[in-house]
């Protein structure tokens, strides 16, 4: 399903060029769900990034079926991220003007892929309910990140990518959003990688890597 | 020898216009040097009525009486009424503003409590002042010393007004003029210094006078001056002190003291008999001595003198009717009647200036 | 000592970061001290030059004597009151042209300066003896204020020639005389004027009080202090008018800086509770946050003072020809300013500052030391702002209301425009926020909804440069169609008022019987209109009155505004009547149908009026009566003017006779096309400043919004990349982000159109009747207005386009940036 393969990125700094990863090759079957481990400034936000098509490789490839992003345009990676990504970010980055109803069914109408049945679903799923009026500014750390994957998850990506989702919250929180989100991608084909540095979150999927020193291990 | 205070700022007009800076220039820059103007010189045969008009061609000249008055209850008042003309340039008088005279008048009442100064201003040639012959008049605004006769100074009117105070008088006189120093000539300082000068001290004076409201019916005797010149002052002397004296042996006496910068005062004055003959008095013959002072206007003015003329047999106390006579005018000097005690008693005027 | 320096430093350390928010407090600072102070000159500068040419003579303004119609009168006159006892000084007045300067206008006076009143000061000072014989001792002196030197490009010292062939006396520099005066001796003013033994006036003390003497009755009139010099009171409204642009301004520039402090606040939040948790005192925190705020603003203000002199500088020209023009004011074309005009200047900034930061000094001072969950979410903090908004405009509404029903002056007519101005600014966000709800629930398109919710959510940051755009633009409206409809309106009436052929000013009274003669038999002309004219005092205010002879003409040319009924001008003729121009009428609250009083030398007289007529552009009181009661007042007048009807095609063989037969010169006849070419340049030059001024407040508003969108432009980022994580281009963004701002833009333009339209009428039938004493028709030019609104978009598009390039220019790196948690 997901192919990385031999991939590199630096970034420019003031102190000169700063090697992030250096040949990184992953493979992630179908429906599989992945912890990406690794210290602080591994470089799993970036691989997280560059498969997101947020940034592009400096040499190597990503490849999902058909898609190979190294050769897409901006335009192309819009498309990518649009249709075939979930993303949950530490932040949640809901968008603060659009009430939790359209902050859930903003991707899958963005993907044209909106599916009232299927975010009914979600919605009961995540207990999200008593909360569709409301504003996400109004919502508790778990209740805004339960928000963010209905809305990565209601358009139906084939690739669930998040960046340390239960960063934020606290054991309990964290342990509640975990269960939801492996519960839900039961039920969908949707692939999961996950950056995490925790192990007790690690262990509950089913692969696990480790990002050192721009290589995984 | 009335040379006073206002004259000043006529002499600095023309140190103004003509040289750098009025310095060292005497009082009222009357020491400042005569350039092109007429001098005085001895031996000018006098001519009247013509010597009663302006004369073309000097610098200063001055119509000055002054007359001391006495209300029906007794009450002691003193008038002065002056009109100064002064030339700018040493040109016959012409019409229109192209004419180069000042006129300059000051008048004044005192009484033993008040005393009140007016002065006006005006340019010649447009008939806002001046002097006319046949019938007479020296006039500034509504201020007149006109001639009521035939005979020029025989009967006259003499008028002011301002805002506190006003008088309408009649002089009247038979006797003769007085020609003072020598024929008219009268000399200024040991330099040479002079005037021409002739007076008529035997007025009669008698009218009406207002006071800050108040009229008085007063009469009285009243002296009037005549003086032209181009340069009566020497560069050193400062000022002066001016008598003319009504005593009531019916003598008049005319001294004048011009204090100098270095060196002693020059002193003279006429003796002028009842008769009117005259004899002028020298230096030697005269002790003039300040006896008194009284702070007037911030300056320490000598208001109470005693004179001698030992070979009169005249020894007097001069005394100020009212000790605040201060000119306040745009040039300020001191002018007021006086009374006199001791071997002849009088009234008379006393001008103090240069303090 | 250290704690202070340390938190200084720590806060100072913002603005290195934040360049653009520096520039933007400074720059709002700057903007609303610049145009206020610049106005403040302007005003100061003329108010200077009345004050100058007021003291001309005297140390305060001075009673006069004149003769009734303002002719000049014999010298001899003047000797005869001195010998009377009267301490008058007399002064002769008139226009010379010379030679090399025939387009400049210069006034002579001539003063007589020994004769004048001793409190008398010239130009300012009391005149020293030696001055005064210099003065008038040949060559004597021309008294010339620098400005007018200069304008003149004449040395101190030169004796230019007129164009009469006379040469001046040296040219004498004086810094206090008024501009465009010379002053010289009597007498050489009357060979100068070739006016020989004439006078135009006689100066009298200003404490002097008595009655003329009989003989004097009626060729002379006093005119007391507060009546010589009406220029302060004249020109008034005209300052007024410039002040409120000033502060609008200033408002509009306050504006700006409230935003921009606001927003850095809000970014060093993080950091005051650093500062706070580190031991520095709320107290020092506020009492930095002052000094900070206290440094801006002395470098805001410095520069607004710098570029309010130029400004002025730039403007004065304008402004000098407008109070020319309609007042016959001489103001200084070259700027003298005191240091208190630059210091309150500064203060001004100073003030400004506090004012638009107490708010964010207040929440400072009340910030909790923990940061704490806002407990209010912003929709809930933004219904609550939005009620605000409402009731604050709803109240500056009803303020603006109480002051149209009730008020009666012209300050009530500068509060009813407040009201007005800030009403709608405050009502501004409501009303866009209550056009987008709706919409938003209609919106089918996923990115049409987020659109318009982040538009509205957009609201509270961008109202302020919105209420300024709005503030700008239908100020713009309301002077712009007032002042087109002011000169339709006027252009019209011209047409009707000037409509005889030719106009000649007789050169004395002699003169005047004999042209009139003349002119009555020529047979090329169809009419001869004789005016008389004297001028009055009634009940305060300086008129003018016109005696006209019956005849059909007026009945087809001059239009009244209203009537007593019946027939005015058979009235005008027989009855005892009058008629008033309409600002003398609103003046004295008089209507047709009243009785006025006018005083003569022969009694009062008090006519009925049976017709008010407009008189646009004239500060002084017109009065209408017929030439027989005129002359029943005044016996000795002459017509001063007649006014010709004739064929257009005789004016030359008629100009030729004229001139052959009574020998005038070229100012003493005048035609129409003239007369009409001259009234229209005086009304655009009176406009041209405030035209300036406006686009100017428009620029200031353009430079708001450009302000706003920056500061915005950096939070902007948080909220758009999410969208652009979830697969929206940065186009498709950048497309978003201006049709927000376009759609808030057209939304304001649309709503300042009404606005602006309301202004006018404002202007038009309440400050101008307060202010000139006339009423304007409410007139709206489409085509004026669609010019404004293409303006306000381009100023719009220009103020969007660099916070636009650079969200295009932002790499994919800097919106990660806002993902990032590590790296």
């Amino acid at each position: 399903m997901l192919e990385v393969r031999d991939v590199f990125k630096s970034y420019a700094t003031p102190q000169g060029l700063l090697p992030v990863l250096q040949g990184v090759d992953l493979t992630l079957g179908a429906g599989g769900s992945l912890a990406l481990m690794g210290e602080s400034g591994s470089g799993k936000s970036t691989l997280l990034h560059l498969i997101a098509g947020l940034d592009k490789v400096d040499s190597g490839s990503i490849r999902s079926g058909k898609h190979r992003l190294e050769s897409m345009n901006e335009a192309q990676l819009a498309n990518w991220r649009r249709t075939e990504i979930g993303l949950v970010f530490q932040q949640f980055n809901l968008i603060g003007s659009l009430r939790v109803e359209d902050n859930l069914a903003f991707q899958a109408r963005l993907a044209g892929r909106h599916d009232s049945r299927w975010q009914a679903h979600l919605v009961q799923r995540l207990g999200l309910g008593d909360l569709l009026t409301r504003y996400p500014e109004q919502l508790s750390g778990g209740q805004q990140q339960r928000v963010a994957l209905g809305r990565a998850l209601a358009s139906q990506p084939k690739l669930l990518l998040a960046d340390e989702p239960t960063g934020s919250l606290d054991e309990a929180t964290s342990d509640d959003v975990l269960r939801l989100l492996l519960e839900l991608l039961d039920d969908t084909p949707t692939t999961l990688l996950m950056v995490t540095h925790s192990q007790r979150v690690a262990a509950r999927l089913a692969q696990r890597v480790v990002l050192s020193n721009g290589r995984l291990a | 020898m009335r040379i006073n205070g206002v004259v000043l700022m006529l002499a600095l007009l023309l140190a103004g216009c003509d040289q750098p800076a009025p310095e060292d220039k005497g009082f009222a820059g009357m020491g400042d040097q005569a350039q092109s103007y007429t001098p005085v010189v001895p031996g000018r045969v006098f001519s009247f009525p013509a010597d009663h008009g302006a004369h073309d061609g000097f610098r200063i000249e001055w119509w000055y009486i002054t007359a001391n008055l006495k209300d029906q209850q007794g009450n002691d008042f003193g008038v002065q009424w002056t009109l100064f003309r002064s030339a700018l340039k040493p040109v016959a008088e012409q019409g229109g503003w192209g004419n180069q005279t000042i006129w300059l008048g000051h008048a004044a009442v005192t009484s033993r409590t008040v005393h009140h100064a007016a002065e006006r201003y005006a340019r010649g040639g447009v008939g806002q002042a001046g002097v006319r012959l046949a019938p007479f008049e020296a006039w500034i605004d509504d201020w007149m010393f006109a001639s009521q006769a035939q005979d020029p100074l025989s009967e006259m009117q003499l008028s002011a007004r301002d805002k506190q105070f006003s008088y309408q008088l009649r002089l009247t006189s038979s006797r003769p003029l007085v020609l003072q120093g020598d024929k008219g000539f009268s000399q200024k300082s040991e330099e040479g210094q002079a005037s021409y000068y002739y007076s008529q001290p035997f007025f009669q004076a008698s009218g009406t006078l207002q006071i800050d409201g108040q009229t008085y019916t007063v009469s009285g005797p009243a002296w009037l001056d005549r003086e032209w010149s181009s340069q009566p002052l020497t560069a050193n002397q400062t000022g002066w002190d001016w008598f003319s004296l009504h005593l009531d042996s019916g003598e008049h006496v005319m001294l004048y003291r011009m204090r100098q910068k270095d060196g002693a005062p020059y002193v003279t004055g006429t003796w002028i008999a009842a008769d009117g003959q005259i004899q002028t008095l020298r230096s030697e013959q005269i002790s003039l001595v300040p006896q008194d002072t009284a702070k007037v206007a911030d300056r320490s003015m000598p208001v109470k003198w005693t004179i001698r003329i030992p070979d009169k047999h005249l020894d007097i106390a001069v005394d100020a009717l009212n000790r605040n006579a201060w000119m306040d005018l745009r040039i300020p000097y001191w002018e007021g009647p006086v009374h006199i005690s001791g071997s002849h008693p009088g009234q008379g005027y006393l001008e103090m200036t240069g303090y | 000592m250290r704690v202070w320096r340390q938190t200084l430093r720590a806060l100072l350390s913002h603005w290195r970061r934040h360049p653009v928010q520096f520039f933007s407090v400074l720059t709002g600072l700057w903007l609303a001290t610049s145009l206020l102070t610049g106005v403040e000159a302007l005003n100061s500068q003329a108010r200077d030059s009345y004050a100058r040419a007021s003291q001309m003579i005297g140390g305060e303004p001075q009673a006069s004597l004149s003769t009734p119609n303002g002719a000049l009168f014999p010298q001899r006159w003047f000797i005869e009151l001195r010998r009377e006892g009267w301490p008058v000084s007399p002064v002769l007045q008139g226009r010379l042209t010379l030679k090399g300067h025939e387009d400049q206008r210069v006034q002579l006076m001539g003063i007589e300066p020994v004769s004048l009143p001793a409190d008398s000061a010239v130009a300012g000072q009391a005149m020293a003896i030696e001055r005064i014989v210099e003065f008038f001792t040949p060559p004597g002196n021309t008294w010339i204020s620098p400005e007018t030197l200069r304008l003149l490009g004449l040395r101190e010292g030169d004796t230019p020639p007129t164009v009469g062939g006379h040469r001046l006396p040296p040219l004498l520099v004086q810094k206090d005389m008024a501009p465009g005066l010379l002053l010289v001796d009597i007498g050489v003013a009357q060979a100068l004027l070739e006016q020989p033994e004439q006078l135009s006036r006689l100066l009298l003390p200003k404490e002097f009080h008595q009655a003329l003497p009989a003989s004097f009755k009626d060729r002379l009139q006093l005119k007391s202090s507060g009546e010589e010099n009406n220029l302060a009171r004249l020109t008034e409204s005209f300052h007024l008018n410039l002040d409120a642009l000033g502060f609008l301004s200033f408002v509009v520039g306050l504006f700006i800086v409230h935003a921009a402090i606001g927003l850095a606040l809000e970014q060093r939040r993080g950091l005051l509770r650093t500062l706070r948790a580190c031991g520095v005192s709320a107290r020092m925190l506020v009492a930095c946050l002052v000094v900070e705020l206290g440094v801006l603003a002395l470098i805001g203000g410095l520069f607004g003072v710098i570029s309010g002199y130029w400004l002025a500088s730039v403007l004065l020209p304008d402004v000098a020809a407008s109070l020319r023009g309609l007042y016959g004011a001489e103001v200084a074309g070259q700027l003298r300013l005191s240091p208190v005009w630059w210091f309150s200047g500064i203060g001004l900034s100073l003030l400004g500052a506090l004012l638009a930061g107490a708010n964010s000094l207040l929440r400072a001072a009340r910030l909790p030391l923990l940061a704490v969950a806002d407990p209010q979410a912003w929709h809930q903090q933004y219904t609550r702002w939005l009620r605000r908004q409402g009731w604050l405009a709803t109240g500056l509404l009803v303020i603006a209301l109480a002051a149209l029903i009730w008020g009666n002056s012209l300050s009530s007519g500068f509060v009813l425009m407040a009201g007005l101005l800030l009403g709608a600014a405050l009502a501004l966000p409501v009303l866009l926020s209550a056009l987008l709800t709706p919409l938003l629930g209609r919106s089918r398109s996923v990115l049409g909804q987020w659109f318009l919710a982040d538009c509205r959510q957009q609201l509270p940051a961008l109202s302020l440069a919105l209420m300024a755009l709005l503030l700008a633009l239908a100020a713009n409206i309301g002077a712009g169609s007032m002042t087109a409809g002011f000169r339709q309106t006027f252009n019209d009436w011209l047409g009707q008022r000037l409509s005889a052929e030719l106009y000649i000013n007789p050169t004395n009274p002699a003169q005047a019987r004999e042209m009139h003669r003349w002119l009555k038999q020529q047979p090329n002309v169809t009419a001869v209109l004789p005016n008389w004219e004297v001028s009055v005092t009634l009940q305060g205010w300086p008129a003018d009155v016109f005696g006209i002879i019956d005849h059909p003409h007026y009945r087809q040319h001059w239009p009244l505004l209203d009537n007593s009924g019946g027939d005015p001008w058979g009235k005008l003729a027989t009855d005892d009547a009058v008629m008033l121009s309409e600002q003398l009428a609103r003046r004295l609250k008089l209507k047709a149908g009243d009785h006025l009083s006018i005083a003569t030398p022969n009694g009062t007289w008090s006519p009925r009026i049976v017709g008010i007529y407009a008189d646009y552009g004239n500060p002084k009181g017109h009065v209408l009566i017929s030439s027989d009661h005129l002359l029943r007042g005044w016996p000795q007048l002459t017509p001063n003017r007649f006014n010709l009807r004739i064929d257009p095609a005789q004016i030359p063989a008629l100009l030729t006779a004229l001139q052959t037969r009574f020998e005038l010169d070229d100012s003493r006849i005048i035609d129409q096309a003239r007369l009409k070419g001259w009234s229209v340049q005086v009304f655009e030059r009176t406009f041209a400043a405030t035209a300036a001024l406006n686009s100017l407040t428009l620029a200031v508003a353009g430079v708001a919004l450009f302000i706003s969108l920056l500061t915005q432009s950096q939070s902007r980022l948080g909220q758009l990349a999410p969208l652009w994580a979830l697969g929206v281009t940065r186009k498709q963004l950048m497309l978003l982000n201006l049709g927000q701002t376009w759609l808030l833009a057209v939304l304001t333009l649309l709503l300042a159109l009404p606005l602006g339209i309301a202004l006018a009428w404002c202007l038009d039938a309440v400050i101008n009747v307060q202010a000139f004493g006339w009423r304007l028709p409410l007139r709206v030019f489409p085509l004026q207005l669609l010019q404004l609104m293409g303006l306000a978009l381009l100023a719009t598009l220009l103020a969007s386009a660099w916070p636009l390039y650079s969200l295009y220019r932002t790499q994919p790196a800097d919106l990660l940036r806002t993902f990032a948690h590590e790296d």
